[in-house]
């Protein structure tokens, strides 16, 4: 570190702060991008929606509902740094309601419960890594098709009805999950930051990041260095398959409902926050600061055009409504991985 | 000799091309042996049986490493061996950090997979000081490999070979794409090597550069053995001769009838 540092000082006497920017700029440009999109965002709507956006109460709801996808699209960020893709998680949150509910029946035990349902979404994420690893499938199309198996393995098991979880309310572990802390906070709000961090840790402090980044840069050099590439695709669609769970379980609990449509909308949103968030649909790069940023974005969206209600664009009037959000969350799927490629060509420069 | 590695009676075949038959390939301590054959002759193959990426098919023939009989060898296990390899794609994964690829796949860890990411960083600045010889101030253990040139990288991959403390450093083609004095370096790192006790395997295409390290020489053709030399008792022009009657024939000496 010193013989580099002083090397670097007697090529050139003073420390040119450019290169420090430049260096920055090389390895943050993306989240700072991101950080500056949802300034720029939240900008926009506290000018188009003072009222709304100037009051707490809608960050209380942001809190509420940005977790329940958040906690999944962190994960998925792994998937995609891995250079595959997951279409099945919005069926997995079903799947891990449908053990909830029966566990719950079964046993009467709410903790008992919690844990089937992320056994059963860790178990089918592990079937899907099984199906791309060991059957060679795409992962495209092997979770296309494990995404509507799923689903209709919800429907056929609840016969389409779905549970009651009124009874539950007043459970230690339901005020765990999705409790107000202080009156105020959402409790997912601290389980997404935990997830976030857990991941964080995952990718950038352990071997299995390290792997996974690796083998989404260069599956081939990873394999030829001895990699265990096999096994660390696998783990990592089985993460993916027990965080979609847990998201199932903090939108049903918060709603004391377990809807069979459960997830249904979810595919889009999430997937939007993890490209959003920089990381590359080609593999090899991505953040878990990025993408929660994106989590907060894609979540501040749907409210924010609906509360905005209407935008007058030389001169002409556009009533905004709830059915824009899918036309914007496509838009942003498209720009922000198209604008990563070109931006991505730039910096490596 | 006592043997570092060897493999007797090798055989592999992918589908239906057999790419190694029945061949037997050894190489001692400290010794440098080249490797040299066509396009096909099945030399990356050989290669990577040696480093667990290939298996020899069932019956396959036997490989002694250090006169231990290895069987169904993984990467990482011919790595924890003591056998390193430079590839002739580099296996460098090149969105990633420079420390990330130098410890890529032996990553410094905790018992629970942990990563000692401010040692690895450490160890890597020392060995770009030391081993690599990068004095740009623009190339840090954070910098990302995709802004190397092809010297640079030829020297990330090699330093990697030589920082596990490998005993048999495998080359395969590692002078493809290096400037004449980025050339120059490598051969005499090659000699490195040697004189450091430790053994290697050197596969060119190019035969001057092979002659000019190599102690022996091993010629495949189409999937065997076509013969091998010591460079002490063989001309360069008759080695070139020689491998040119390979090339047309399949044999070193004869005419093609035999």
């Amino acid at each position: 570190m010193t013989a580099m540092g002083n090397q670097a000082k007697a090529v050139s006497p003073k420390p040119s702060w450019r290169s420090d920017v430049s260096k920055l700029a090389r390895t943050y440009g993306l989240q700072i991008g991101i950080f500056c999109v949802l300034l720029v965002i939240w900008g926009l709507f506290v000018i188009g929606a003072p009222q709304t956006f100037l009051s707490p109460n809608i960050y209380a709801a942001y809190m509420s509902t940005i977790p329940f996808f958040a906690v999944i699209a962190l994960p998925l960020t792994m998937i995609i740094i891995a250079g595959e893709m997951d279409l099945s998680f919005p069926s997995i949150m079903g799947v891990g309601m449908v053990a909830f509910t029966n566990v719950l029946t079964l046993t009467n035990s709410v903790a008992l419960a919690f844990i089937a349902s992320l056994a059963a979404g860790f178990l089918v994420g592990l079937l899907n890594g099984v199906i791309v690893v060991r059957l060679g499938i795409p992962s495209l199309v092997a979770t296309l098709g494990t995404q509507f198996f799923w689903r209709g393995f919800v429907l056929v098991v609840t016969n389409a009805g779905g549970f009651s979880l009124v009874p539950i309310k007043g459970t230690v572990l339901r005020q765990a999950l999705v409790g107000r802390v202080g009156g105020y906070v959402p409790a997912q709000m601290i389980w997404a930051v935990v997830v976030a961090i857990l991941v964080w840790i995952f990718l950038n402090r352990h071997k299995f990041g390290a792997h996974v980044y690796l083998i989404g840069d260069n599956v081939e050099s990873a394999k030829l260095m001895g990699v265990n590439v096999d096994r660390t695709r696998i783990i990592n669609f089985a993460i993916l398959g027990a965080a979609a769970a847990f998201g199932g379980v903090l939108s049903s609990l918060e709603q004391s409902y377990f809807w069979v449509s459960l997830g249904e909308g979810y595919l889009l949103k999430t997937m939007a926050s993890t490209f959003l968030g920089g990381t590359s649909v080609f593999g090899g790069v991505g953040t878990v600061f990025g993408t929660f940023i994106g989590c907060l974005i894609i979540g501040a969206i749907e409210a924010g055009i609906v509360a905005i209600g209407k935008i007058e664009i030389f001169g002409l009037v556009v009533k905004l409504s709830g059915f824009w959000t899918q036309l914007i969350y496509g838009l942003i799927i498209v720009i922000s991985v198209s604008l990563q490629n070109v931006l991505s060509r730039r910096l490596s420069r | 000799m006592k043997y570092i590695l060897e493999m007797r009676n090798i055989s592999k075949t992918f589908g239906e091309v057999q790419a190694l038959r029945q061949v037997d390939f050894a190489v001692a301590r400290s010794e440098v042996v080249g490797l040299l054959g066509d396009n096909g002759a099945g030399k990356s193959t050989l290669i990577k049986i040696v480093t667990g990426y290939h298996h020899p098919d069932t019956d396959g023939g036997e490989i002694y490493f250090k006169g231990q009989k290895i069987e169904g060898l993984s990467v990482s296990e011919a790595r924890k061996l003591g056998i390193e390899t430079v590839y002739q794609e580099r296996a460098l994964a090149d969105l990633q950090t420079l420390w990330r690829n130098i410890f890529m796949g032996r990553e410094l860890t905790t018992a629970l997979g942990f990563m000692d990411v401010r040692g690895m960083k450490q160890e890597t600045e020392k060995l770009m000081v030391g081993s690599m010889g990068f004095t740009s101030a623009a190339v840090a253990s954070d910098s990302v490999v995709r802004t190397f040139s092809g010297g640079e990288k030829q020297g990330v991959a090699i330093v990697r070979a030589l920082h596990f403390d490998a005993e048999l450093i495998i080359l395969d083609e590692p002078t493809m794409g290096l400037s004449l004095s980025e050339t120059k370096k490598l051969l005499d790192f090659v000699g490195g090597i040697k004189e450091a006790g430790k053994s290697c395997i050197f596969i060119d295409h190019n035969v001057f550069h092979v002659y000019s390290v190599a102690d022996r020489v091993v010629v495949l053709d189409r999937g065997a053995v076509a013969g091998e030399f010591m460079t002490q008792d063989i001309t360069l022009e008759q080695l070139m001769d020689k491998m040119y009657r390979v090339a047309q024939t399949g044999h070193l000496n004869g005419n093609g009838s035999e």
